[in-house]
């Protein structure tokens, strides 16, 4: 059996991640690499990130990952998580950066002045802590996750893809905006499954058992 | 329903054991940090922060064991602070499993500490915790465990921390840790008011009552305890559940 790559570009603590998928299968080799060929061996690939997303680009590219990243995006089950989803889509505001326009769409800060909740509190920037994730589309990455369950969120940029029908889950802060999209086999999502205790643990296990199909 | 308020379980751990202590003092053993953090995960911890306390530089490798071990079990967010004093540190700490690092008396004597830590491991992982103690009509930040003033203003300096590249801040007051009497409201809405960031309220929890008027009144976006949960004072959950019958978003 070959491996599931955890995608490693010095952006962000990758143990965390790849912690939590050798916990979900203990049957699999979890191999965090910063080498195209192995992530173009493997048989799933993790696409994590965190940091400031010009940053991160800046860092895909020094490392040479960036074709190896859209070839595993466009033939094999494929999990980015947080800026490596935000990374699938055009361009971002933060630090005017393009991204690597997988999909089409841009990410855009939260507007922290304007944001209240409903008793009218000052809403915070970073969005962070547990947030309801709604499921916008039947997906097996969702098997056995209520509907309305709780994932850990640490972000300020939130991706806005222009094809709605990506939009595979969406939290409310205070505007509703999409948290996770999916189209054959990529799933992304912005919150850390890796952090969301029972949640994201059964998450990652649906994505360790995914063939990539719907 | 939206963002939940989080209820943060804190440990104070030196030479590898759970203590805590009044204002700072007489260190009482809790108990052994993986077990304790164990039992705080499955309660429903939303975070754990372990604060290093350990004096003698021998046993600070310690701290990094224990991570990794936590690390391996429980799935939550984990922050781990004391004696953090250079970038390498953060570096450590988030190789051990930490997802957050909070830097406290460094953030006073090398503010650059928190720029340089933030832009290379990003804001969201980096928490300064500012310890504070009422002076005059305002609040004064103070260094090394409490025992030290500083002469700067808390909430000038919860500006300048965010500027810098606070992704969150620990509130501590001084005045009220380990009292048992509640937070010290008016500074925490001081600096929640003050800043865009998170703002995590502790120091001085002693029953549930105190968490409900952190979130409500001190306009808290998560509130720590210590002592109501290693005594077996409260579980978690009960802690969860009261909030949520006082009108509090939370996570059960």
């Amino acid at each position: 059996m070959t491996h599931i790559a955890v995608v490693d570009y010095g952006m962000g603590n990758l143990r965390s991640v790849s912690k939590a998928l050798e916990h979900v299968a203990p049957g699999h080799k979890v191999l965090v690499t910063s080498d195209p060929a192995q992530i173009a061996a493997a048989s799933r690939v993790v696409f994590p990130g965190q940091g400031a997303m010009p940053d991160c680009v800046r860092e895909l590219d020094a490392r040479g990952l960036r074709d190896a990243v859209i070839a595993a995006a466009a033939e094999k089950p494929f999990l980015g998580i947080c800026i490596g989803l935000q990374l699938l889509f055009e361009h971002s505001e933060e630090g005017n950066a393009a991204g690597l326009g997988v999909f089409a769409g841009k990410v855009k800060r939260f507007a922290a002045a304007d944001m209240h909740d409903v008793e009218g509190a000052k809403l915070k920037v970073p969005h962070m802590g547990w947030n309801q994730v709604y499921q916008s589309q039947s997906h097996p990455l969702w098997r056995g996750i209520e509907d309305g369950e709780r994932f850990y969120y640490v972000h300020s940029y939130y991706v806005a893809p222009e094809d709605q029908s990506l939009d595979a889950g969406f939290s409310e802060y205070p505007a509703r905006f999409t948290s996770c999209v999916a189209r054959n086999n990529i799933f992304a999502a912005q919150f850390h499954p890796e952090k969301s205790h029972n949640a994201g643990l059964k998450l990652l296990s649906n994505f360790v058992q995914w063939d990539g199909g719907n | 329903m939206g963002l939940a308020k989080r209820i943060i379980p804190c440990l104070d751990v030196t030479d590898g054991r759970v203590v805590k202590g009044v204002n700072f003092l007489e260190l009482r053993d809790a108990g052994d940090p993986v077990e304790i953090a164990r039992r705080y995960d499955e309660q429903g911890a939303d975070e754990l922060t372990f604060l290093d306390i350990t004096a003698s530089s021998d046993n600070r490798g310690l701290i990094l064991h224990i991570i990794e071990e936590v690390a391996s079990q429980v799935f939550i967010p984990l922050t781990v602070g004391g004696g953090v004093r250079a970038v390498e540190d953060v570096r450590r700490l988030l190789n051990a499993g930490a997802d957050k690092v909070s830097i406290n008396t460094s953030a006073v004597t090398n503010p650059q500490l928190v720029a340089d830590a933030s832009s290379r491991f990003g804001s969201q992982c980096i928490v300064v915790a500012i310890d504070a103690k009422q002076v005059g009509d305002h609040w004064e930040v103070f260094t090394h465990g409490g025992r030290q003033a500083t002469g700067i203003d808390a909430v000038e300096w919860a500006r300048k921390m965010v500027e810098l590249g606070a992704g969150e801040l620990l509130v501590t007051s001084m005045d009220r840790d380990g009292t048992k009497i509640g937070f010290n409201l008016p500074l925490n809405r001081a600096i929640s008011d003050a800043v865009d960031v998170p703002i995590i309220a502790s120091g001085g929890v002693g029953n549930l009552v105190h968490l409900v008027e952190g979130v409500k009144e001190g306009g808290a976006d998560a509130v720590l305890a210590a002592s109501i949960f290693h005594y077996g004072e409260y579980t978690v959950r009960q802690a969860k559940e009261y909030m949520r019958d006082h009108g509090i978003e939370v996570r059960l």
